[in-house]
């Protein structure tokens, strides 16, 4: 390709200096760029309010392509299901017997679960809504996993509620705007979550990779008791996430712990459920001052 | 003759019409706005997988059109890209400012270029664009390994040429005359 224009400034005293004038610009750009990312490594809060406003203002933008990302999820679905359906039917007949069975079952076991908490005068905790929200745009261009919910102050929100959806859990609110909330998924290398094996509590931290999976490290050291299929949930120490929230599911082992697979997909997720934060009830104080003692 | 023919574009063959003087201004920095909000609406990811579109179409019209955005305007567009990126603050405009006085640097030095050095250029400083990027997030506490990246990398090197296409589609249609001349 040729050259577009002679852009040279020749002897043109005017034209090198508008040329000297374009380069101190761009050098006072990468400056001004240096300087906003010393600020923000700093304070990291600094401009959380910009870019909570920016937020805001492209909201219903953000809506709309949700919208229409939910639709483009449906077709794809609906054209997979006109070739499978046949075999699709026949199993869903075969699982129904199955949990027609398996309901009887779960009944009783309720029953006696709602027995057993009665003796104990075990309060039910129901898992207590914020408000429900669309995910509207998410960081993927980026190494941190952001997401946005067109959700905000005025729906009730407050940082650090955690997000769950229907299979599991997504994050934890970060920032909050007045329409919309930045929300911290957990594939985020800074997201950290207090998990346990669902069926037996061994204790784990679940870390994000930052690459869609999650790292389990365990607490207890020796031999790994961690294997393929088990599924991690939220334990809820420390507070914040609600105990019994189901995370992740192993994928592979490893020396110390193990890489899960996040049990939420955020891309299969349409609506999320914003929880009040959770915190755990206080031990009640010890009677007399020989408690301590034994 | 040939430049008369209409397979030679819209540019030459409307007579008493001209190009709409705030579209051929505008369009360049709306494009680059829009490519920088578009990752995010695309998809709700858990890994980096889309390219920084926005990145891409600045390198791209500066690669077809030098001088048209100033060098400054790495300030400006990266300013915003900031706002949505997800990155630390102030890492898209210290990135391309930097990429617009790199490629000013290569335009007055190579003048004559062709598609695949244009290529070339473009890998290397979205290369160096997404590692570095990864650089300061780890900077502001991120700790993610150089592994995640590939993938994007990979991604956007490949789609930059659907880009530049885009990009001159857009100029062909930010230089068509239909505004009416009195």
């Amino acid at each position: 390709m040729a050259p577009p224009a002679n852009r040279r400034s020749g002897f043109s005293r005017r034209a090198q200096y508008s040329t000297f004038f374009s380069y101190a610009a761009g050098v006072i750009g990468a400056v001004v760029g240096a300087g906003l990312i010393v600020v923000s490594i700093v304070s990291p809060e600094a401009f959380s309010g910009l870019r909570s406003a920016a937020t805001d203002v492209t909201e219903p933008a953000g809506q709309i392509t949700a919208t229409g990302r939910s639709y483009g999820k449906e077709t794809v679905a609906e054209l997979a299901g006109f070739f499978t359906s046949g075999k699709e039917h026949a199993r869903l007949e075969r699982e129904l017997a199955e949990a027609k069975t398996q309901l009887v079952e779960a009944k009783a076991t309720k029953a006696e679960n709602q027995r057993l908490k009665r003796l104990l005068a075990l309060k039910q905790d129901e898992p207590d809504a914020v408000a429900f929200a669309h995910l509207t745009r998410s960081s993927s261009a980026s190494t941190r996993r952001f997401a946005t919910i067109d959700a905000g102050r005025s729906a009730g929100l407050a940082k650090g509620m955690p997000v769950r959806s229907a299979t599991g859990l997504v994050g934890r609110v970060l920032k909050v705007g007045e329409f919309s909330a930045l929300v911290l998924l957990i594939t985020d290398t800074e997201s950290l979550v207090p998990v346990r094996r669902a069926r037996d509590g061994v204790p784990a931290f679940a870390q994000g990779n930052g690459d869609g999976t999650i790292r389990v490290r365990l607490i207890n050291l020796g031999i790994n008791p961690l294997k393929k299929g088990d599924v991690m949930v939220s334990s809820g120490s420390g507070g914040l996430y609600r105990p019994g929230t189901p995370m992740a599911i192993v994928t592979e082992i490893l020396r110390d712990g193990a890489i899960a697979r996040v049990l939420s997909n955020p891309s299969d997720t349409d609506f999320v459920m914003v929880e009040k934060v959770w915190a755990p009830e206080a031990p009640p104080p010890p009677d007399g001052p020989e408690a301590g003692s034994d | 003759m040939s430049r008369l023919s209409s397979d030679d574009g819209p540019a030459r063959t409307r007579i008493n019409r001209a190009p709409s003087r705030l579209l051929a201004v505008t369009l360049p920095w709306l494009s680059i706005l829009l490519g920088s909000l578009l990752p995010g609406w695309l998809l709700i990811a858990s890994a980096p997988v889309l390219p920084p579109i926005g990145f891409l179409l600045f390198v791209a019209w500066r690669q077809l059109r030098p001088g048209l955005l100033p060098i400054w305007s790495g300030l400006p567009l990266g300013l915003f890209d900031d706002l949505y990126s997800g990155q630390p603050f102030g890492a898209a405009v210290l990135l391309w400012s930097i990429a617009a006085i790199v490629l000013e640097l290569i335009e007055a030095r190579v003048p004559w270029r062709n598609f695949l050095t244009d290529w070339l250029v473009a890998i290397g400083l979205m290369i160096a664009y997404i590692v570095l990027g990864l650089a300061l997030a780890n900077l502001a506490g991120a700790s993610a390994s150089l592994r995640i990246v590939v993938p994007q990398i990979v991604i956007s090197v490949f789609s930059y040429p659907l880009v530049g296409r885009l990009v001159a589609l857009m100029d062909r249609f930010r230089l068509t005359p239909f505004v009416v001349q009195r």
